[in-house]
């Protein structure tokens, strides 16, 4: 195999500086919509007294758990020392760093007091997974940041492979905290459960490839560099694995729910009677974001295509979003049980009824800006850095293809 | 107790605050030469001074008879709002409740009762346990309360809590009371009117006022530590059972006729 070569993304084209000014565009607008938000207090959103956690929280749930995805490109490479990751791990590290900051961003802008983002850094209660969590996110940020010089720098170079170790676990249990944060509610009938934070790692791996294998292939499109079949087609099977994998921990985490005839209301409210949310869930994760990937990737009549990749790819990014909002606002939508074996029959707080909740422009607008915080963290980090490989052909790459060469 | 509570018991411990302890040391030294002189006191006598801090000697608790609560009566309700200046803008969804009535049906029989549902100041709260902050915090006493200077609105205690007990502030606040301090971005809920149990005397929550004021009594407010208080009395005579008791949270709001 040949050496890598990595180069910055030349010059100032027409279409560069349009990524640019239409991702720039995103992240003002989203910013105007948290401030109008945080000006305005929280009743100019969706998000109630019943759903305290809406639109913004899918999003950021959704990058933060992308995050730690992306960054297995990078360490089936280092720790599992697979060659022909090892071009790719750069654009992985990047990826996991800016997928990160956009979570963090929607996270942190739809607080009730944003301007308190100090406090949550300097006072910590040392038994919410959520101060964990902020310690987690940091490390991951300080860890692969470290991990990528390693890279990079060639007086460090060997010890990139022990920032790689330390990485690839970071990231593991930094989506176990994620999962956590769900699985340690003990009052909500749809969380309360330790699968959780194994179905989020699955999830994770499943929603960061396919967001990488998206800027990989629009990066390699757009610079004209070549990308060769080898790389795509251990790509592409590698994400139908993981989406099934992914299906197979959802199934699970329902099936677990449903071994306690307490929750049985809950599942069926969810899998079954209770309007968006199954119709989401099976729509929505399971047909749009499951199966049809799954067909797309390994049907032969599809797998040969770019374009049918790229689709799968989205769909498995379009079905992660729903199946957090499924989580996320489904759970919270069912009504919490106060008094075993009785029903209340009113409230002016909506007790004892499915709570409504539907996203508002503002929430939304918040959520594209923190994928545009993404995704323009990308589009400087290869501008201004050697993160893409000049070459991604199959004889630079592929070891066999050397071999037969 | 954790260390976490320990922390909370001296909140001067955890934030010294030197201008403000010699204030209180001259203000002490001042009420010793005051109490001295025959036939002048500055403080009730019953009164823990604010310096002082709260002990596991006391917990503060509830007992709400069902039987006793009038149908249709939101007495409890509309005394606490007014107390704690909880104001409402006509949007049911945001509007914050510190209590509020409910209407249960027994699933079996039928039986239809009303009943007040408020924060249950539990002892092991899943409000405080989930605070990335420690902004929710719980007193030695027993009260549950929100640090309003370092709640930054994450809605995690409000995910947590199986009472749905708390209301995020979704719309800028006015005519505040100067007790019950309201910020908009922030999450609050019953107090068990803290400002009045820590004036001393037999002030009671204005809601367990109300109840009493309009003849019902279904409210009952006391120390659950204090064998002489009638909490406690009422508690070993009758039967009572917390909400969710499932989850183990040791409440310190139970209730009689469910």
């Amino acid at each position: 195999m040949k050496t890598v070569q990595y180069t910055e993304v030349k010059g100032w084209s027409t279409g560069y500086l349009a990524i640019l000014g239409v991702l720039g565009a995103i992240i003002v607008v989203g910013l105007g919509a948290a401030y109008y938000m945080e000006h305005q207090g929280h009743w100019v959103t969706g998000m109630s007294n019943q759903v305290v956690w809406g639109m913004p929280h899918v999003f950021a749930i959704f990058l933060i758990v992308a995050a730690s995805g992306a960054l297995n490109v990078a360490s089936i490479g280092t720790v599992f020392g697979k060659p022909m990751y090892k071009p790719l791990a750069r654009l992985s590290g990047l990826l996991a760093l800016a997928l990160l900051a956009g979570g963090l961003a929607v996270l942190v802008l739809d607080l009730g007091r944003p301007d308190r983002l100090i406090v949550a850094m300097t006072k910590y209660n040392f038994r919410s997974i959520f101060a964990w969590n902020i310690f987690l996110y940091t490390g991951f940020m300080v860890i692969v940041a470290v991990y990528l010089w390693f890279m990079m720098e060639a007086r460090m170079n060997r010890y990139y492979k022990t920032a790689g170790y330390a990485a690839f676990i970071w990231r593991l249990i930094l989506t176990t905290g994620t999962g956590s944060i769900f699985g340690f509610l003990v009052a909500r009938p749809g969380y309360d459960a330790a699968v959780m934070a194994p179905m989020f790692i699955v999830m994770s791996f499943s929603f960061g490839l396919a967001i990488f294998m998206l800027v990989l292939m629009a990066s390699y499109k757009w610079l004209a560099r070549p990308l060769g079949d080898a790389v795509l087609g251990r790509l592409k099977n590698l994400l139908g694995v993981f989406v099934a994998a992914a299906l197979y921990f959802v199934a699970v985490q329902h099936l677990t729910n449903l071994y306690a005839a307490e929750h049985h209301a809950f599942e069926a409210f969810m899998l079954l009677d209770g309007g968006i949310y199954p119709l989401l869930f099976w729509g929505g994760f399971v047909v749009v974001g499951s199966i049809l990937p799954m067909v797309l990737v390994w049907h032969p009549a599809f797998s040969a295509s770019r374009t049918w990749l790229g689709v799968a790819s989205a769909l498995v990014i379009l079905g992660g979003l729903t199946q957090i909002y499924v989580i996320l606002i489904g759970g919270q939508a069912y009504p919490m049980e106060m008094l075993p074996g009785h029903e209340i029959i009113s409230s002016a707080f909506f007790d004892g009824v499915v709570a409504g909740y539907s996203p508002s422009l503002p929430e939304f607008l918040l959520g594209m800006a923190g994928v545009g915080v993404a995704l323009i963290m990308v589009v400087i980090g290869v501008k201004v850095l050697r993160f893409l490989p000049v070459t991604l052909a199959d004889e630079a790459v592929d070891p066999h293809a050397t071999a037969k060469a | 107790m954790s260390e976490f509570d320990e922390a909370r018991q001296d909140p001067e411990d955890a934030k010294p605050d030197l201008a403000r302890r010699r204030f209180f040391g001259t203000a002490a030294a001042a009420a010793a030469v005051a109490t001295m002189v025959p036939g002048l006191s500055i403080l009730p006598a019953s009164a823990r001074s604010p310096d002082e801090p709260v002990t596991e000697d006391q917990r503060w608790g509830m007992l709400v008879d069902v039987n006793k609560c009038a149908d249709g009566c939101t007495a409890c309700v509309d005394a606490c709002h007014e107390e704690n200046g909880v104001t409402h803008h006509g949007r049911p969804t945001t509007d914050p409740y510190w209590i509020r009535k409910v209407k249960l049906r027994d699933r079996m029989t039928g039986r239809e009762y009303g009943m007040p549902l408020l924060c249950q100041h539990c002892e092991k709260p899943p409000c405080v346990d989930v605070c990335p902050t420690g902004a929710s915090f719980r007193r030695a006493d027993g009260i549950v309360l929100v640090d309003k200077h370092i709640c930054i609105g994450c809605r995690y205690c409000m995910m947590a809590c199986p009472y749905k007990a708390r209301s995020f502030i979704h719309e800028v606040t006015t005519d505040q009371k100067p007790h019950a301090p309201r910020g908009k971005g922030t999450v609050e809920s019953c107090t068990f009117c803290v400002h009045r149990v820590d004036a001393g005397g037999d002030q009671q929550p204005a809601c367990a006022e109300a109840c009493q004021a309009e003849g019902h009594e279904a409210l009952v407010f006391g120390d659950l530590r204090d064998p002489e208080s009638r909490l406690y009395r009422l508690l070993t005579e009758i039967s009572s059972r917390q909400l969710r008791e499932d989850l183990a949270l040791n409440t310190g709001v139970r209730y009689h006729g469910i």
